[in-house]
């Protein structure tokens, strides 16, 4: 019975949470910036409180779905584990892979730049292929490089490598017709040109290929775990709980792998800030 | 004519200049002849199509001439464009929006090897010429049109080049701000005795500031008159309301109407 | 008259001269570069198993010719790299070759993992769009649902894969087609979400404001503005969705133990040793990509043009 209290309690909690969103965007202080990240939270917040509620107010099976609670509790339980697993999977996978394929995908790019011809080439194919499910190479990758972080920094390179390459091939094709003819007329040499005209012009499409390689790269360093890996890492730690029906371990791991990611994908965001601030997507 | 032609800055001789197309070959330039001496101020004016884009370009060693000849200082354009003979204003200000406007200005400095200090140096006064003094650590988006443009000419005039190459440089602003910019560019070149080619697609503009004023008619495009401007150097605004000055601007109409007659 | 139709004529043959010269010197760099892939595909294959054709020399007690070992390298069972013919031996023996009713033929394969992206992209498409919707008309959804959308895309989908497959499961779903379409419609949803908050919101002011002196209602503005500017911001969203809505079933397909769809092909490939079949599938899966990419192109064609929209 007190588990229909607690879960009357979500949804009534969940209404008040969107009636004040509600009051807020609509205020006169909805640029704020602490209502533009206070409005989201309490989204967020409402939803684990309904989550929490559905679960206990209908007994659901922890076997099932585990209240965020469980979950709560577990990662405390095992931060030491969470922590054996992050630095297996994402510093040393995820990431070591994330700047090899970054820095080869930029010196290819720049290797290319003198030749339009090899351009016009590699844009169309690197184009198809970073659209293709790559991840599937993961096996392969493994098979060639051993279970251990290796394997997986390949995977991760062999990912992000085609959406960092194009997206700076495009990039450097950027400078207008104009502004080459500028530095024509200050007699400027090639490395002159590409560092004060056609590299700066280019930052804003580095960054869209580096914020999409960081979604990628912690994919394809766990999926490489689902094909083998040492007793440790993200995706090992996740596929023998789901064996064992340890869903709130698992559901640790996810939260983990959410708070990696969101990180990751924040540190790109903010140093493209600091880089290509001129651009006006980062203008208000 | 008070040019001799062993002193002229730019000289050209039955010039040429035929585009390769999908539609065929373009004939921009066909026997294009003249010269432009020190510290003169010339306007190419006529109507889109007509060469005078090209020319400039031509002079800037941007475009490449297939017949004819053409020197600058003395050299071909493309040993003048080596030696920094020129400063080149665009249609558009097309300042680096990640460089702040002294960052701009002071970008053909880096380029061409100026030690720190003189850079420096050589930003703060051309900003100042331009009107622009306060304004340097502002970024290029921060500014209206008339300041982005007017940054460009500074960001031009850096160098301390002789020559001052502008291609319709006003042409996207508002009239009031052009006019503005024109009075300004008038005593820039008073106090700087640089030799300008400025081109433009306004009558009264082309009048109002140049000493000789070079009329331009399409396929193909050459030059139908010239027109040396008996204005006295000391230009005030209302000088345009002035009997001599429509004059000027009637010759200069006839001109490009009777360009235009060949075409029809 | 019969000159200016002449020349009209020689115009028309220049034209279509300068176009197919156009379209040779745009295939042209691309036929290089895949020459070259292929070309160190090659070499790459003879470097790799090279140590392989090695050992089995040694073992007979032989010592290999460098066209010996070239030609071994070529030909092994199980290659660390096949070569591309090898690939292609396979991939027509798997498609041609087999009745595609055969649990051994990749066209059955491949029809079950695009059966789960259709219904992945469907989902996905559908959400995309509600979402872009009522954050287009609803200001609260927008402050709180993008944060969380953008999110939602930083959290890696093959972490939750599993979890989805035992949600799905004790759910009394049954078949493995509905939790790859979920996973599927997870990556697809957001590039068409976007692209389509982008789209209803590009009206500008002016063409708004024409509608409010018409004195419209919002849902009046919605329909005859709104929705149709939307069209070409949607179609280049979809592109990307359909990719990233098969990249979603592989994904789903390589994880969880599936033993249909090309991305469980590749899963068994290497269970059983079996790097041809591996590359088989992930060709196929190219392929598939290919063509679904240009089937939303053509329709995209289709549609602009006949809303009069073409660039």
């Amino acid at each position: 019975m007190t588990g229909l209290w607690g879960l009357w309690a979500a949804v009534a909690f969940w209404v008040v949470a969107w009636a004040l969103n509600v009051r807020l965007a609509n205020s006169a202080y909805r640029q704020a910036r602490a209502v533009r990240i206070g409005v989201p939270v309490l989204f967020g917040v409402a939803i684990l409180v309904l989550w929490e509620g559905i679960v206990t107010g209908f007994g659901v099976s922890p076997v099932i779905l585990p209240a965020p609670s469980a979950i709560a509790a577990k990662f405390a339980a095992s931060t030491e584990t969470l922590w054996l697993d992050f630095s297996q999977t994402v510093l040393k996978g995820a990431l070591s892979g994330f700047l090899i394929g970054a820095g080869a995908a930029f010196a290819t790019a720049l290797a290319v730049d003198r030749s339009p011809f090899l351009q016009r080439g590699l844009l169309p194919i690197g184009n198809f292929v970073a659209a293709l499910p790559i991840v599937g190479i993961a096996p392969i990758l493994v098979n060639w490089f051993g279970f251990d972080w290796q394997s997986k920094a390949a995977v991760v390179v062999a990912m992000v490598f085609f959406p960092i390459l194009v997206n700076t091939v495009q990039g450097l094709k950027e400078a207008g017709r104009m502004q080459l003819d500028l530095m024509r007329t200050y007699a400027a040499s090639y490395p002159q040109t590409l560092l004060k005209l056609r590299l700066p012009a280019a930052m804003p499409f580095i960054f869209n290929g580096l914020r999409v390689a960081t979604t990628l790269a912690l994919i394809g360093a766990i999926v490489a775990e689902y094909f083998g890996s040492p007793t440790r890492g993200m995706g090992f730690r996740i596929s023998t709980e789901v064996g064992r029906l340890g869903l709130d371990m698992v559901w640790a791991e996810i939260t983990v792998a959410a708070l990696a990611g969101s990180v990751f994908y924040g540190l790109v965001a903010m140093l493209e800030k600091r880089v290509a601030f001129w651009h006006p997507s980062q203008r208000e | 004519m008070n040019i001799l032609g062993q002193n002229a800055v730019i000289d050209a001789k039955n010039l040429c200049l035929t585009f390769q197309t999908a539609d065929g070959p373009v004939h921009a330039l066909k026997d294009v002849s003249l010269k432009i001496g020190k510290g003169e101020f010339v306007s190419f004016i006529g109507p889109s199509g007509c060469g005078k884009t090209t020319l400039l370009r031509a002079i800037a060693a941007l475009e490449e001439p297939t017949g004819g000849s053409l020197t600058v200082n003395g050299m071909t354009p493309d040993e003048a464009r080596r030696n920094r003979a020129y400063g080149y204003v665009f249609q558009a200000a097309g300042l680096y929006p990640w460089r702040t406007i002294a960052g701009n200005v002071k970008l053909p400095l880096e380029i061409m090897g100026f030690d720190r200090a003189e850079q420096e140096r050589r930003v703060e006064n051309v900003l100042e010429l331009v009107e622009l003094q306060g304004f340097g650590k502002k970024f290029p988006w921060q500014l209206s049109g008339g300041m982005q443009q007017r940054a460009s000419i500074a960001r031009a005039l850096a160098f301390d080049a002789d020559i001052l190459l502008m291609d319709e440089p006003f042409g996207a602003l508002d009239e009031i701000v052009r006019d503005h910019l024109n009075e300004q560019l008038l005593a820039l070149w008073a106090r700087t005795g640089k030799t300008i080619g400025f081109v433009t697609h306004s009558i009264p503009e082309a009048v109002y500031l140049s000493t000789r004023i070079v009329v331009m008619s399409p396929r193909p495009g050459r030059i139908a008159d010239v027109i040396d401007s008996p204005l006295p150097a000391e230009r005030p605004l209302g000088i345009r309301d002035t009997a001599e000055f429509i004059d000027i601007a009637h010759r200069v109409r006839e001109g490009l109407r009777a360009g235009h007659g060949h075409e029809v | 008259m019969a000159m200016k139709s002449e020349t009209g004529k020689t115009g028309r043959l220049y034209r279509l001269s300068v176009w197919s010269v156009r379209r040779m010197a745009n295939a042209l760099p691309v036929l290089a570069v895949l020459a070259a892939i292929v070309v160190l595909w090659y070499a790459g294959s003879v470097a790799m198993n090279a140590k392989w054709a090695y050992a089995q020399a040694e073992r007979a007690g032989e010592t290999l010719s460098l066209s010996q070992l070239i030609a071994d390298t070529q030909s092994q069972n199980r290659p660390r790299l096949p070569p591309p013919h090898q690939v292609f031996a396979e991939l027509w023996d798997s498609t041609v070759e087999k009745k595609i009713t055969s649990k051994r033929s990749l066209v059955y394969h491949g029809w079950v993992t695009l059966s789960a992206t259709f219904q992945g992209f469907a989902l996905g498409v559908s959400v995309g769009i509600l979402m872009a919707v009522g954050i287009v008309c609803s200001r609260t959804l927008e402050m709180s649902l993008m944060p969380w959308a953008i999110i939602s895309q930083t959290v890696p989908v093959v972490a939750i894969a599993p979890m989805i497959i035992v949600l799905s499961n004790s759910l009394g779903i049954d078949g493995r087609a509905t939790p790859k379409a979920i996973i599927s419609a997870y990556l697809c949803f957001f590039p068409v979400l976007v692209g389509m908050t982008k789209g209803l919101r590009s009206p500008d002011r002016m063409q708004l404001d024409l509608l409010k002196t018409y004195g419209a209602s919002g849902a009046a503005t919605f329909r005859k503005l709104r929705l149709p500017g939307s069209v070409p911001y949607l179609f280049t969203s979809l592109k990307v969705g359909i990719a990233a809505a098969l990249v979603g079933t592989v994904v789903g397909e390589l994880p969880t133990g599936a033993i249909q769809g090309l991305g469980a092909r590749i899963l068994i490939g290497d269970q059983f040793g079996n790097p041809m079949q591996i590359w088989a599938a992930l060709f196929a899966a190219a392929i598939l990509a290919g063509g679904l990419v240009t089937l939303i192109g053509a329709i995209q064609t289709l549609v602009l043009r006949r809303m009069g929209m073409e660039q």
